[in-house]
């Protein structure tokens, strides 16, 4: 039961940088229905932004709300700049500039920051909260800030003029043209909005898996999977279906002899397969009928 | 393609295809240059000739799915990883001769493609990519699993021996393993090229163009494109075998999600739906890395990256497509 119970927990940790990593591929996917496959990418490269913020000696907090605010105004270049002009071109070529965007953060990493894997700090201390034996402070802290992030975004989506707009453009970009939104402009904070969702998935994750260009492929997998299995139409959706991909990979790698650690990203690649097989929409999406 | 046939009214009939004059002298030119080139270049630059050749084949196969059937894959290293352990596999443990591991890898790959064609078969375009995207980066881990070790050789891969020319000819093992290449490459392009030009690529492109449309003419979009998956898987498979007998080693970590994106580059930059494009395709994935590595070991991936979004503003048509317009629009000026 014990370790059932630090599984769980465990994997709720992990399943909440999930959730990021999902609600970010979502955003993302809401307003312009392309998966964004440099998602990861981008969020170990902001991680690798916020690792030379520390090293030039910042408080952590500090370069935490830095390196968030770099990745946004980031997110928000790259939509401008890169994605842009293929907008409206077919969906290959969306998918090959994502791949390429991918693959230039990857070795711009690798370039400027070398391939050794480095440490970066946790900004929790290191006893476990009331001394319990079930879940590490740093575990207890990532589920903390991805609540309270996913909260702000939440407000900030549901709440304010500029989320209302946002959604607009998403559901019906002609309408929300007519009465005066300027959807190119929202696209492109979905994105800044994002890449800073991203930033603070990678500052949380890389303490654990440490500090290297390649960390966020297999968290990335899982974040897609996570989106798809809440659903990739409905951002809430997501956003449970990365904890529960969360928890079910800490069970499945205990429980499941065969499995363990070795298996873990055929674990994603076989949940992604079987709910596009099973239940395209997801858990909590919404199921689209195309008229043809 | 159009425009050489009305300008060569000479056309030369092979096999039922007509095939226009300039063509054939092209291929027969470039023919002749392929044969010749292992013995004015070096060993390692013919070993580096060998793997653009086997690039290309892998890069036809990606380009009979994604290309002429519509279908998008970002993990053929899966299938690549495939052919290529099948072939060291055969030859590590069941002491096989190199030439015979070609079909198996083949045979393998096929049905590993026709099996991951049917789940295809339900996902439209970018949760096929999603999905494939998944594969490339699974299938390093499957590679070492514990329970495959005893063939696979886990995270230590397979090493295997560089076969020797046979009949005693006089050549280097480098220069026998290109011609070799050479050889199996002129047979999959043939077939391909005479997969699509008949009634069976026209299928293939009609369900590219549209599908509603296709299935109401008759055609079996699900048959087809489980075939489609399983052919192509094939010539990558194929290809990954001739890597694995060149290159004498695999490994779990050279078939990564790298693999995939290399493949993905060589067929942007060849040009996609063109059978041509591939060689070029090859020859760029092989000699850019080169030239690109005196800036910095990380440069090769970072400029990848540059001709991937570049080529999609530019020339989404590929090195190909540029030649074919060029070409066009010789002849429109000499018209004119």
């Amino acid at each position: 039961m014990d370790l059932f119970l630090q599984q769980t927990l465990a994997g709720l940790a992990i399943g909440g940088v999930y959730a990021s990593v999902a609600l970010a591929v979502v955003m993302i996917y809401q307003a312009t229905d392309h998966f964004n496959f440099a998602q990861g990418e981008m969020a170990m490269f902001s991680t690798f932004v916020a690792w030379s913020l520390i090293s030039y000696g910042l408080p952590y907090w500090v370069a935490f709300f830095l390196t968030v605010i770099i990745s946004f105004a980031g997110g928000l270049a790259i939509e401008r700049i890169i994605v842009r002009p293929v907008e409206k071109a077919p969906v290959l070529n969306q998918i090959i500039v994502f791949i390429g965007l991918l693959v230039i953060f990857n070795s711009v990493a690798g370039w400027i920051f070398e391939h050794t894997i480095k440490p970066f700090p946790s900004p929790f201390p290191e006893q476990p909260l009331f001394g319990n034996n079930y879940i590490g402070m740093h575990d207890t802290g990532v589920i903390g800030v991805t609540m309270i992030m996913l909260a702000l975004v939440f407000v900030f989506v549901r709440h304010t003029p500029l989320g209302l707009a946002m959604r607009a453009a998403a559901q019906n970009p002609e309408s929300a043209k007519l009465v005066g939104v300027r959807v190119g402009w929202m696209l492109a904070i979905g994105w800044g909005l994002a890449a800073a969702i991203g930033s603070v998935a990678g500052m949380m994750i890389a303490p654990v898996v440490f500090l290297e260009p390649n960390m966020m492929v297999g968290i990335l997998l899982y974040g897609f999977a996570g989106a798809l299995l809440g659903g990739v139409s409905s951002p809430g959706g997501a956003v449970i279906g990365g904890f529960m991909v969360g928890v079910l990979e800490n069970l499945v790698g205990t429980y499941v002899p065969f499995v363990g650690n070795e298996l873990k990203l055929t674990v994603a690649l076989v949940l992604i397969v079987a709910v596009l097989l099973f239940k395209p929409a997801g858990l909590f999406g919404i199921v689209t009928v195309k008229r043809v | 393609m159009a425009i050489a046939r009305e300008t060569d009214a000479a056309a030369i009939k092979i096999g039922g295809a007509s095939v226009s004059r300039t063509r054939l002298l092209v291929l027969v030119a470039v023919a002749v240059l392929a044969c010749v080139l292992p013995f004015l270049v070096s060993d390692y630059r013919t070993f580096q000739f060998t793997l653009a050749l086997i690039y290309a084949i892998a890069l036809l196969g990606l380009n009979i799915l994604t290309g002429y059937n519509g279908q998008f894959s970002l993990g053929h290293g899966a299938f690549y990883a495939v052919g290529a352990y099948t072939a060291a596999v055969l030859m590590d443990q069941f002491e096989v001769a190199y030439y015979w591991t070609i079909p198996a890898a083949g045979l393998a790959c096929f049905i590993a493609g026709f099996l991951f064609g049917f789940p295809a078969l339900r996902l439209e375009g970018l949760y096929l990519a999603l999905a494939t995207f998944a594969l490339a980066i699974a299938t390093p881990q499957i590679l070492k699993y514990d329970a495959l070790e005893h063939w696979t050789g886990g995270v230590q891969g397979i090493v295997i021996l560089k076969p020797d020319p046979p009949f005693g000819l006089p050549l280097s093992q480098d220069q026998w393993l290109y011609f070799f290449t050479l050889g199996v490459l002129a047979i999959l392009f043939l077939c391909g090229w005479n997969l699509l030009r008949g009634r069976t690529g026209r299928a293939m492109m009609a369900i590219r163009d549209n599908p509603i449309a296709a299935s109401a003419l008759g055609v079996n979009t699900g048959l087809y494109k489980t075939l489609t998956f399983g052919v192509s898987a094939l010539y990558t498979g194929v290809a990954g075998a001739l890597g694995a007998i060149v290159i004498q080693f695999v490994a779990p970590d050279s078939f990564n999600l790298f693999l995939s994106v290399t493949l993905l580059v060589g067929l942007v930059v060849g040009g996609i739906a063109s059978i041509p494009g591939a060689i070029f395709g090859g020859v760029f994935i092989v000699f850019i890395p080169n030239v690109a590595e005196e800036i910095s070991k990380a440069a090769p991936w970072a400029i990848y990256g540059v001709f991937l979004i570049l080529f999609m503003y530019v020339m989404p048509t590929g090195i190909w497509g540029a030649i074919r317009q060029a070409y066009a629009w010789l002849v429109r000026q000499r018209a004119a």
